[in-house]
């Protein structure tokens, strides 16, 4: 037999990454297309349909004031579907983790690359919604090109988190509870379908503090062609979100495959 | 040096050691069996010695690194084919190969080049392309082996590889385990299958709730703990067992019954069998002892589950 040269690959948890690439790749079209269409019925039904009945918020229509909304949402969704449902199904279902886990490569590579895979799908998502938007004349100037960073920060805040809820969950019927507790109610109280400011002040507060709000808060106006109001305070918030879910889902995961 | 050495190895779950201070070394090349029945600790043994645990005492070193400081750089150099197949199912036999590779960080080139071998060398030559859920279970079992390979190991760890397979699938892969002993890796088995540890084995060690119950090779062991033959009497059409086992207890050195058969462990069975021509409706098989009688009375004949 021929033999191998071995060594460490350069990015560890790169493998990881590319090999959940690989996967998607066979499915990439219907994968996209599926992500599309549910976000964007939403946003052209309640967007064209309700906003025709609602004045215009901060002198931009309703329907671009809920692309903005819809981008964020989104890529939420696509990060929190990969982090929960498939990384579910590849650490307990097929064991794909384990296998990986008898190379040289360890835990920390295995959740790192499922971390940056998952916000690459948010990505693809976020980039589709935005792709729409544009093509709708929703997003104006070339300041709406920071939007593809803001939600790759955005799609690892949320990976992350979903990352420590997969840690934890004995079943799929465990993810539930993450949509009906966590993923829901922010989303409401987010600025994603309205303004903050119809909410009680506490709630806004509350709002304000979760990692969609911040995602939104650089989205919104880069769509509108201003710059972000606090936006370094934003980016931080979500890198501090990911880098401190991401110590956590690593240290849970690692007492549940490796104790 | 040992390729792997264990000394005073511990893991405790749920309060219950399940490696109770197990101590063992491997020379490079050898094919080393890890026996137990099931519950014994042999997954959690292979384990430890993988880094994928830490112990609640004593060392491993594997390929000259300490587990589990060093466990990935010893990983590196090693295969390892799991008790249950976690082969990727989203993946052709081809491209599990080439996915497992680039997490040694080989180059895709390098493995693609590696994969029509290591495919005929698991008798999947033509099942390049096909996807894992058509494959048979013996497939499966041999794709995981060769995928075990697609860094040219220097050690190999296969936890039970044959369990659940038919004859003809286990025989094709104690063919392909004998090459890789020739081929100068070192092997460690888990099984308890007992011809296997026999044909395959160069040492084993017995273990059972987490502890060392014997060790040695398959020859001696069976010298050291049982008589050198075997003969079973079956009670058969209105024979009576229990008289004839207790007319005939002295002319074996060791008898045991279970069920319908007595097992006469002996030195010499030529008195027993005269007596057997001539007891009515007793049937019986003479045979020489084996690694099972050795297991069966190191570990009991009672289920484990
Ligand atoms: N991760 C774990 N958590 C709790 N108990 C475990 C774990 N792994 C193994 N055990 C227990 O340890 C014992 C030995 O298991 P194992 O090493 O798998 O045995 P074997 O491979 O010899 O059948 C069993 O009783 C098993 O239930
Ligand atoms: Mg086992």
């Amino acid at each position: 037999m021929l033999s191998a040269a071995v060594r460490p690959p350069a990015v560890r948890w790169f493998p990881v990454w590319q090999r959940n690439f690989l996967v998607w790749k066979k499915l990439a079209l219907p994968s996209i297309l599926g992500n599309l269409a549910d976000p964007l019925i939403y946003m052209l039904g309640l967007g064209y349909g309700l906003g025709a009945m609602l004045p215009e918020i901060n002198g931009r229509s309703y329907v671009a004031f809920l692309a903005a909304g819809t981008v964020c949402a989104s890529t939420m969704n696509a990060a929190t579907f990969e982090a929960l449902y498939s990384a579910f199904s590849r650490m307990h279902v097929q064991k794909t983790w384990d296998a990986i886990l008898n190379t040289p490569l360890g835990l920390a590579d295995v959740v790192a690359g499922e971390l940056f895979w998952a916000a690459t799908k948010s990505l693809f998502s976020g980039a589709a919604i935005l792709v729409v938007v544009a093509a709708l004349g929703l997003a104006s100037g070339p300041l709406a090109l920071w939007v593809l960073p803001a939600i790759v920060l955005t799609g690892l805040a949320f990976a992350a988190l979903g990352l420590i809820w997969n840690a934890l969950a004995p079943s799929y019927d465990f993810f539930m509870y993450y949509f009906t507790l966590f993923i829901t109610p922010m989303t409401l109280i987010s600025g994603v379908f309205f303004p903050t400011d119809q909410l009680p002040g506490w709630l806004a507060t509350v709002g304000g503090w979760l990692p969609l709000a911040q995602g939104v808060a650089l989205v919104r106006p880069l769509l509108a062609g201003q710059v972000p109001a606090d936006a370094l305070i934003h980016i931080m918030a979500l890198l501090a979100t990911a880098g401190v879910a991401f110590v956590i889902a690593l240290r849970l995961t690692r007492r549940r495959l490796l104790k | 040096m040992a390729a792997l050495s264990a000394a005073g190895l511990r893991k405790t779950y749920g309060g219950t050691e399940v490696v109770a201070g197990l101590s063992f070394a491997v020379e490079a090349g050898r094919c080393f069996g890890l026996l137990g029945p099931n519950g014994a600790g042999k997954t959690t043994t292979l384990r430890l010695c993988l880094g994928l645990t830490a112990p609640d005492g004593g060392t491993v070193t594997l390929n000259g690194h300490a587990i589990p400081a060093a466990a990935q750089q010893a990983r590196a150099r090693v295969g390892v084919v799991p008790q249950f197949d976690n082969l990727d199912p989203d993946f052709t036999c081809a491209e599990n190969l080439l996915v497992f590779g680039r997490y040694f960080g080989l180059a895709d080139a390098d493995v693609r080049q590696r994969i029509p071998q290591l495919l005929d060398f698991a008798g999947l030559g033509s099942k390049a392309d096909a996807r894992i859920a058509t494959l048979s279970g013996g497939m499966k079992r041999r794709l995981t082996l060769a995928r075990a390979l697609v860094n040219d190991p220097d050690l190999v760890f296969l936890d039970e590889p044959t369990t659940g397979l038919d004859p003809q699938a286990r025989h094709l892969i104690w063919e392909r385990l004998k090459q890789l002993k020739s081929a100068g890796k070192t092997l460690i088995l888990t099984t308890h299958f007992m011809d296997e540890a026999e044909r395959l084995c160069d040492t084993l060690i017995v273990i059972d709730h987490g502890r060392k119950i014997a060790e040695g090779s398959p020859r001696e062991l069976i010298a050291a703990h049982i008589e050198p033959q075997v003969v079973e009497v079956y009670d058969e059409a209105g024979g009576d067992l229990p008289a004839f086992v207790a007319a005939h207890r002295d002319l074996a050195g060791r008898v045991e019954t279970s069920g319908e058969t007595a097992f006469f462990y002996c030195g010499e069975p030529r008195p027993l069998l005269a007596r057997l021509a001539e007891a009515p409706g007793l049937r019986y098989v003479h045979r020489a002892s084996n690694l099972e009688d050795v297991f069966i009375k190191l570990t009991g004949r009672e289920l484990r589950d």
